[in-house]
């Protein structure tokens, strides 16, 4: 087990790595700098700047410094807003879009296998058209638009939830349905798929020739193998949610890392682009691992290191 | 002797889209204690949906039995409803499948599978309820089997995990085991092994088996009476020694000329040509007509009435039928 963690360890690293290299010089081939927007600077003022901020040198020394501040854990000043550091922003914001993302992903996991169980145990009944049709309209519709008519149905049309910032748990529940839709959808529809499978397969007979009730056959015998592909899926779905905060927060005015990451681009403000993404990868690459640990864990045939064998 | 369970002209069909399937159309035997039965026959002549018919395990819809009954302890089983049969299931009648690889749960550990089935029935611990999963499997022969409990079935050998199959089976010490193929799925030396097994858990427990096969090997070996399917009859019925040394039935005489045997002078085997007709609109006469070397056209034409060889045997065949002996006399 242990050699299969520090493995993983080392193989994450290692990608992230890649990461960083890569963001930093595709962010330095784009087209302008972070000042010569709007403002005209003139030329002594922004050689200044630039040596201020180290972009006068030259780009694989600024490469080797900026790999140094982060092994400190450091990710530098912000460049558009000077009095900012990088760490503070992502202090700020990192805890709302966790909070954010965090209920997305349980409000989709557990009504997504819910709405997944239930049609798959009235297979072809009306309960299961129902329950997929929710699933295909989750689907095809993108959260911005999901996120509009809810806002239009549940804010305009009928004041139930407050539409903008973060600041109760009322203010959570739009914000959260926009996004977790799209996500419980495939759920629900794995989660059927392959609930179908599992049921018709011999364990299951077994299980009834038991005597088990269908409660305990379902719950103990057919979600857990059921949930195997399921959970092959979180980890990519956990990706598309974290994006997805980018864009619901613009919509919903939530002041997380989102709104830094996308000012940021717009800016080339080389710092928060760095810092943003480095964020974002680390997260996705633990849940990512995360989700291969859960997997060893659900299913014992799958070993997670070479020793445990017969 | 006494008997355990009785089956009595059952009907059992399934609703497809292609229409009805008569699959098991009047089948009648009676177990007895402590005996091995065998229900033979060719693929898709009924044997599984008999068997599960039994322990109310046919899924429905599509299937339903639509007539007959099957007697145990003085009660009906098909009048029962669901959760009265779930008391027997496991319980009164265990059924054993073909597949050891894919019937037990891969995600579940050997011990929980087993004592998930004995609290199901019985009032016993945790504790209780582990030790007599730790007799069972010693019944069943599987050696150190204190420390195997927490393992998976991955982790066993198709013939181990067969020996486990049959331990959930028995061990809440039901009277009337099915075992459905059960060693189709394995090779030839462990199939012998876990014929062995039932044989020596039958002398220690008294159960009674229903042992489905197509295999006439396997049938020799352990079984007490013969029942042989055809396209959802039973076409004839007798102990062991009838059946193997005086087949009265064209069908039955075919099944044996098909196995190999150190009995006879003839190494040639003959399978029987053709195949069974479709369930959808079986035949009004005798369903094997159309590939039997000596159907007459009354075989087309009505069903044969059952011919009574002795207490034990009898035989669904017109070529029994007295008439049909004048008849041969003359020709
Ligand atoms: N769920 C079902 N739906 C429709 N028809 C079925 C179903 N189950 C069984 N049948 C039909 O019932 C008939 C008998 O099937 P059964 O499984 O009892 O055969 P069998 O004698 O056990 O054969 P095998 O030796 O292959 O196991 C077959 O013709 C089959 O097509
Ligand atoms: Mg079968």
């Amino acid at each position: 087990m242990n050699t299969y963690i520090i493995k993983r360890l080392t193989a994450m690293v290692v990608t992230l790595w890649l990461i960083v290299t890569l963001t930093f010089f595709l962010m330095h081939s784009l087209p302008g700098s972070p000042f010569n927007q709007e403002r005209t600077t003139s030329e002594a003022v922004q050689k200044n700047l630039e040596a201020f901020y180290h972009l006068d040198e030259p780009l694989l020394v600024q490469y080797g410094s900026y790999l140094k501040s982060l092994l400190t854990l450091d990710f530098g000043p912000s460049i558009k807003n000077s009095s900012q550091d990088v760490n503070d922003m992502l202090g700020r914001g990192f805890p709302i879009s966790f909070e954010l993302g965090l209920w997305t992903l349980l409000v989709a996991i557990t009504s997504g296998i819910i709405l997944g169980v239930v049609a798959s145990l009235r297979h072809n009944g009306i309960i299961d058209y129902l329950a997929m049709t929710i699933a295909v309209v989750g689907i095809s519709v993108p959260n911005f638009v999901m996120a509009t008519l809810l806002i239009q149905q549940l804010a305009v049309k009928w004041p139930i939830f407050p539409v903008a910032t973060w600041s109760s748990s009322m203010h959570m529940v739009l914000p959260i349905l926009a996004l977790a839709t799209g996500p419980m959808a495939i759920i629900a529809r794995l989660t059927r798929t392959s609930m179908l499978e599992v049921l018709t397969q011999d364990y299951i007979r077994t299980a009834k020739a038991k005597g088990l009730s269908p409660f305990k056959i379902v719950v103990k015998h057919a979600l857990r193998n059921a949930l195997l592909p399921v959970v092959t899926v979180l980890g990519t779905l956990a990706a598309s949610i974290l994006t997805g905060t980018f864009v619901i927060e613009k919509i919903f005015a939530i002041p997380g890392m989102g709104k830094y990451f996308v000012d940021s681009i717009s800016n080339r403000d080389y710092p928060v682009i760095m810092g943003t993404t480095v964020f974002y990868s680390t997260i996705l690459i633990v849940m990512l691992f995360l989700v291969d640990l859960m997997y060893g864990i659900l299913d014992p045939r799958i070993k997670l290191h070479k020793k445990e064998g017969k | 002797m006494k008997k355990v369970l009785e089956v009595k002209d059952l009907y059992v069909s399934f609703t497809t889209y292609g229409g009805e399937v008569k699959a098991v159309r009047g089948v009648s035997f009676a177990l007895n204690k402590g005996e091995t039965l065998a229900i033979v026959g060719e693929s898709g002549c009924g044997k599984s949906v008999t068997s599960q018919s039994i322990m109310g395990l046919i899924p429905t819809p599509p299937g339903k039995i639509t007539g007959g009954e099957i007697l145990f302890k003085g009660r009906d089983l098909t009048k029962l409803k669901e959760p009265e049969l779930r008391k027997i299931r496991g319980a009164d009648i265990s059924m054993i499948f073909q597949d050891p690889m894919t019937a037990l749960n891969p995600t579940m550990t050997v011990d929980e599978q087993i004592i998930e089935g004995i609290i199901q029935h019985e009032k016993l611990s945790r504790l209780e309820a582990k030790q007599k999963t730790i007799d069972i499997l010693h019944l069943v022969g599987i050696p150190g089997p204190e420390s195997r409990l927490k393992q998976y079935p991955h982790q066993f050998s198709g013939g181990m995990r067969q020996r486990i199959v049959i331990a959930m089976a028995l061990v809440c010490e039901p009277e009337v085991l099915i075992a459905d193929e059960p060693t189709t799925a394995l090779d030839v030396t462990i199939q012998a092994q876990i014929l062995e097994l039932f044989k020596a858990i039958q002398e220690k427990t008294g159960v009674s088996i229903i042992l489905i096969t197509h295999d006439l090997g396997v049938v020799a070996q352990v079984a007490d009476r013969i029942a042989v399917m055809y396209a959802g009859k039973i076409v004839e019925a007798g102990n062991r020694r009838d059946i193997f040394y005086k087949p009265q039935h064209p069908y039955t005489k075919g099944l044996l000329n098909s196995v190999p045997r150190l009995d006879r002078e003839e190494a040639e085997l003959i399978s029987i040509a053709g195949s069974p007709p479709d369930l959808f609109s079986p035949p009004i006469g005798c369903p094997f007509a159309a590939r039997c070397d000596y159907a007459m056209e009354v075989c087309d034409r009505v069903y044969p009435f059952k011919t009574i060889m002795n207490r034990e045997h009898h035989v669904d065949c017109w070529l029994q039928d007295e008439r049909a002996k004048r008849l041969l006399a003359v020709k």
